[in-house]
């Protein structure tokens, strides 16, 4: 045996030392929940919760059980993350590289939009669009149509619902069109790397895409209406629409404030990525011939994406913790309805709040896996 | 023989220090929450985010209301001097872990006595400083006087975290009316959202109505719906566990109920000493020990009247004479016509 004992005995003391003081926190908790008669279990997961939730992805109400409670929230926090990214990944692109533009104006807004978005605390934002923005929207009654179906509304945006028939050709048809995009790049990638000819990959994409679907329409049987939301009276002074589907505001001023926010840091680590290119990169690419298109689909942004990346990564995951905040102004996420509700209807403090951490672990930790595998595919290569 | 002097003088020793522990008091050395609340000279005691006429702090940062008031009186009674309370400001989703943690010793804030709360999460509830029941505001221009007016669509503003939500769930069903219930964490964001329009309806506790009405911006443009939805006793929750303590919170507000009812005020409470009532004698501290059993000394019942004063002044001074709730209702003396009816204090 060739091990030293110097390496061993340190981490040997700290392991322990860990174990202890988790396990002093869990007896001393244990003590304590005793002594004032708070019984410890996950049991309560499965009775009734008795109570609503606003709005909710799946079918729940207050005769399902707080574990279905917990899936609302769940799915609701995922919902607002998803969309927040999504919005503020595009307009943080868009924002990250109108900085560098050379047009005074747009350079100076895009400027002033970040330093000002990202200076004022997230809390007051959400506050802000939620209270403010909401008091200026129309009462229903008052609402002017948008294109005639949508109405923007103190109490919702209302939208048409699409109801469809034969929806499984249409869902086919796109899929097909994925299919026939994916096959026709690889081909292209091949008859370049041949013959060196190259195909209209992205036009033909776009005609795909477009085309399938409609034919779809056109003898696929595929039926498409829409059912437009309708004032209803409750009472002399209060309005609601019915039919069509409506966005609670809460769910609107979360994913605005939300969005606004990361975007501005989303789009200084698009800047940075692309200042970060040498210059020399963009010379040498264009004296070789290629067009301002494929230098920057070819040249640039495969070095950007690797500064852009790992940065970015930490803002998406900023932003799905955030959306706990959502608390403030009633949406339905996790914190509300399962740490607020859930939590005081139980009295499992202890139980409802380590399910919860638990639960933003394992989503942070999912976008973080997701991200790095991403990062890793288009990171530097080594032959 | 001497061999043994020196052990059994430590012995001796030893008994008199656990003598005079015992005989110093029973009470205060079972119940670690006096101690600790004699050591630290201040009552902790949880009281809501500002509800008028319950706990509401004024611009200066001093807190009044009927649940602020049992409070006063438990310092008054532990301390001797009704002011040395620290209030921490709770929102409904934090109270009890806030009193079960040791953060807080009393929750005294409009909090609803319910059999699971009571027997399922650490607490122990004390009494019941104000029957309360579960009620609607509209706006007075939607024409609705009555509930049976709602319609399917109905959105309701209200708490997390407290018994209304589930009661206001109960309601709706029991109607057959689908509603959207826009639930908040803090009723002052709860009444921004109704004010703004949000909601057709605000539902949380008739008193709870009627003290946030004050805050709107045009109080006169709201009316809470006649109908009571639920049964709503609110009252000051204790730690479970400590029953010395349990019964100093208990009598401080059964004294204060017990003394209006003896008309003793706290104008009057010196001169009540010479009564001759022996219940009005023993609840100003001129007869009886009374106070020895919780570790007291016998004069604690009359600083509660005196500093704090009884019920009837504190619901006058907090909710009537503030516009909020003139009419005492269920919360009048038995004797009156109402439901307060304490034990008696003997």
């Amino acid at each position: 045996m060739n091990f030293k004992l110097k390496d061993i005995v340190p981490q040997l003391i700290t392991v322990i030392a860990v174990v202890l003081i988790f396990g002093f926190f869990t007896y001393n908790a244990q003590i304590n929940m005793e002594n004032r008669g708070i019984d410890f279990g996950y049991g309560f997961l499965s009775q009734e919760s008795s109570f609503d939730v606003q709005f909710s992805l799946i079918e729940y109400d207050g005769s399902h059980s707080y574990f279905r409670a917990y899936l609302v929230g769940l799915l609701n926090t995922i919902l607002v993350s998803v969309i927040g990214i999504i919005i503020a990944t595009i307009l943080g692109v868009v924002v990250g590289v109108a900085r560098l533009s050379p047009n005074y104006l747009i350079n100076k807004f895009a400027a002033f939009y970040v330093e000002f978005f990202r200076n004022i605390p997230l809390l007051l934002q959400i506050f802000f669009w939620y209270f403010a923005a909401l008091r200026a929207l129309p009462l229903p009654q008052d609402a002017e149509a948008m294109f005639g179906v949508f109405f923007l509304t103190i109490k919702g945006l209302y939208v048409p619902a699409f109801i469809w028939e034969n929806f499984n050709i249409f869902f086919y048809s796109i899929v097909a069109a994925i299919i026939a995009i994916i096959l026709i790049r690889a081909h292209a990638k091949k008859v370049q790397a041949n013959q060196g000819k190259q195909i209209p990959v992205f036009l033909i994409s776009l005609g795909l895409i477009f085309a399938l679907p409609i034919l779809s329409f056109l003898i696929g049987g595929v039926r498409l209406s829409f059912e437009i939301p309708v004032l209803k009276q409750l009472a002399t002074t209060s309005f609601i629409y019915e039919g069509g589907v409506s966005l609670p505001p809460e769910l609107i001023a979360l994913t605005l404030s939300l969005s606004l926010y990361t975007a501005t840091f989303i789009a200084e680590c698009v800047r940075a990525g692309i200042q970060g290119v040498g210059k020399g990169q963009k010379e040498a690419a264009a004296s070789i011939g290629l067009t301002p298109n494929q230098v920057l689909k070819l040249v640039i942004m495969p070095q950007a994406l690797r500064i852009i990346i790992p940065p970015t990564t930490n803002q998406y995951l900023n932003l799905t913790k955030n959306s706990s905040l959502a608390a403030a102004i009633a949406y339905p996420d996790l914190v509300l309805v399962f740490a607020g509700t859930a939590l005081m209807q139980t009295g499992k403090a202890i139980e409802i709040v380590s399910i919860t951490m638990f639960t933003y672990l394992t989503l942070s930790i999912s976008i973080s896996i997701l991200m790095n595998w991403y990062n890793k595919r288009i990171a530097i290569q080594e032959k | 023989m001497f061999k043994y002097l020196k052990q059994l003088t430590s012995l001796v020793a030893m008994v008199a220090v656990l003598f005079t522990f015992t005989t110093e008091s029973m009470a205060a050395k079972k119940s670690k929450t006096l101690k600790n609340t004699q050591k630290k000279g201040f009552v902790r005691c949880g009281v809501s985010q500002g509800l008028p006429g319950f706990s509401n702090a004024d611009a200066a940062g001093n807190w009044t209301g009927v649940d602020v008031d049992v409070c006063r009186a438990v310092a008054a009674a532990v301390l001797g001097d009704a002011n040395k309370v620290k209030f921490t400001p709770l929102s409904a989703k934090e109270r009890f872990t806030a009193l079960t943690s040791g953060e807080i010793d009393i929750l005294s804030r409009n909090t609803t006595w319910t059999l699971s709360r009571d027997a399922d999460i650490g607490l122990t509830f004390v009494g019941v400083n104000f029957y309360d029941g579960q009620g609607f505001m509209v706006r007075k221009s939607s024409g609705i006087t009555s509930t049976s007016q709602f319609k399917n669509g109905i959105s309701a503003c209200t708490n997390i975290g407290t018994t209304t939500e589930l009661n206001m769930r109960d309601f709706f069903n029991s109607k057959g009316i689908s509603y959207e219930p826009v639930a908040f964490e803090k009723a002052d964001e709860v009444v921004a959202a109704y004010d703004a329009g949000r909601c057709d309806t605000y539902t949380t506790d008739k008193s709870g109505l009627a003290a946030q009405r004050t805050k709107m911006k045009n109080p006169d443009e709201h009316i809470v719906l006649p109908e009571t939805i639920s049964k709503e006793p609110l009252g000051p929750v204790v730690r479970q566990g400590d029953a010395v303590w349990e019964d100093i919170v208990r009598w401080s507000l059964n004294t204060m109920i017990e003394a209006e009812e003896y008309g003793i005020t706290s104008a009057n409470a010196d001169s009540m000493k010479t009564s001759d009532n022996p219940a009005i004698k023993r609840l100003v501290g001129a007869e009886g020990e009374l106070g020895a059993a919780f570790g007291l000394d016998n004069d604690w019942s009359l600083r509660i009247i005196k500093q704090v004063g009884n019920y009837g002044e504190s619901y006058k001074r907090n909710i009537a004479d503030t516009g909020i709730l003139p009419d005492r209702g269920p919360n009048q003396l038995w004797t009156k016509g109402g439901i307060l009816y304490v034990p008696p204090a003997r």
